[in-house]
């Protein structure tokens, strides 16, 4: 079928670019890009393989269900095992390993999980069970935290009174710095997620690029967006500018979507956050703000957020920073599989790991 | 389902504060909530039933050239 994204997967233009890029003769540069959608899309099309060797693109911490620490599965299963509850996520959660099983275990056990395409899904859930406690597993970025505010604040117009979420949001800017930061990750240049962007805009990365030196291209999702996106970085980075160019225009605005900010904001305050393989970073989370309180599920059912360790050889950590790749993990491909993931780089399809499972392209 | 997944389509119909959104031949409804003013054949992005941002045709368009200029990309 003939479509509106055949333009931007052209391959006579991603020929013309792959070679360009195969002249790249300047100073060796590692590239980050930032979401799973990202991850997912290089692997998928082999980007990598079309790159010369002076040019590394790592996948960082853009996966947001691969960097929810195992508490959060915990404290979800202990949920979903109680007889009044349901349990309404997306289906990356169901299998991520918690200390005493994964959700989708706890279903084959008989607890009531319910798999969602949307989150305003589960206020009808809670409308047609009013007996029942239903709870939302709320787990993104800023793409898709706007959506878990709304079925919040619609329960809160509408006065549902058996509906809960148990949020652990976290967001782009916190963790982006610390990167940017630490001198072991050497980050070059950042490739920024389209659609967090959409959402948050591009302010912040120029301030990134100004105190941190790091400068970025907004990217959207085709094969020649990301190319061209790699090539434009490539060459900001070499010559060392510290600016930020947005190739995703046709969806991004310099100052993101504020209606989807607002209804985040209403909702959600920041609040520090544990990520999966980092450990904690202030400030680079959500909460549900006091007004909202009834809705979190944390308070209501007095949950308390445990100890957070990772499995005993995992490399996720440097992974996720893009230190290390998956290859250089003694797990990966063994031990740890999609259908049995140990690390959180392997728990979600947009996993670093997942992706190079499937697809291959390790370099 | 991936939850990070977000697709183009056209708004086809719109009822109240939702809008049914054609993706590749199939039907889908999306919450206008997050948006203003969405019209009918607009083209927005999808994400876990909520429209999130619209997309530009005019920008749409011009990208599609910048990707045969090889300075344009490199330049703003």
């Amino acid at each position: 079928m003939n479509n509106y994204l055949d333009p931007y997967r052209d391959t006579g233009l991603l020929h013309l670019w792959a070679e360009r890029l195969q002249k790249y003769q300047g100073k060796p540069l590692k590239l980050m890009e930032v979401c799973g959608t990202h991850t997912m899309a290089i692997a998928r099309y082999g980007i990598r393989t079309l790159l010369p060797e002076r040019i590394r693109l790592v996948s960082g911490p853009g996966c947001p269900v691969c960097v929810t620490p195992s508490y959060y599965i915990n404290s979800a299963v202990a949920l979903a095992r109680r007889p009044e509850t349901i349990v309404a996520t997306f289906g990356d959660l169901m299998r991520i390993p918690g200390d005493e099983g994964s959700l989708l275990e706890a279903k084959s056990l008989g607890a009531d999980i319910r798999v969602l395409y949307s989150p305003l899904d589960a206020l009808k859930i809670a409308r047609d069970n009013p007996e029942r406690q239903v709870v939302l597993l709320s787990v993104g970025f800023e793409t898709t935290t706007p959506i878990f505010a709304l079925a919040i604040d619609k329960a809160s117009q509408e006065g549902l009174n058996n509906f809960t979420v148990l949020s652990a949001n976290k967001t782009m800017p916190e963790v982006l710095k610390v990167l940017a930061g630490d001198p072991t990750v050497g980050i070059d240049g950042y490739l920024y997620p389209g659609h967090v962007s959409a959402i948050i805009g591009t302010r912040f990365y120029e301030e990134l690029a100004e105190k941190y030196g790091v400068p970025g291209v907004v990217a959207g999702f085709e094969p020649l967006d990301i190319l061209t996106a790699v090539a434009a970085l490539s060459e900001i980075c070499n010559e060392g500018r510290h600016t930020v160019r947005n190739l995703y225009t046709r969806v991004v605005k310099p100052e993101g979507n504020p209606r989807a900010v607002q209804a985040m904001e209403r909702v959600f305050e920041p609040a520090d956050a544990v990520w999966r393989g980092i450990g904690r970073i202030s400030g680079s989370g959500l909460a549900i703000r006091e007004e909202y309180a009834r809705y979190d599920a944390w308070k209501v059912f007095d949950l308390q957020i445990g100890e957070y360790s990772e499995p005993e050889g995992c490399r996720c950590g440097e992974i996720l920073k893009g230190t290390k790749s998956p290859g250089d993990c003694p797990l990966f491909g063994t031990r740890c599989v999609p259908e049995n993931p140990v690390g959180a780089c392997m728990v979600s399809s947009e996993g670093t790991c997942a992706a190079h499972y499937k697809y291959g392209g390790i370099r | 389902m991936r939850m990070c997944l977000a697709v183009p389509g056209k708004v086809t119909e719109i009822k109240g504060k939702t809008a049914i959104v054609e993706i590749m031949g199939v039907l889908r409804e999306a919450s206008l909530e997050l948006l203003e003013d969405v019209k009918v054949g607009d083209y927005v992005i999808l994400h876990a039933g909520c429209a999130i941002e619209k997309l530009d045709e005019a920008e749409a368009l011009k990208t599609i050239e910048l990707f045969k200029e090889l300075k344009d990309i490199y330049h703003e």
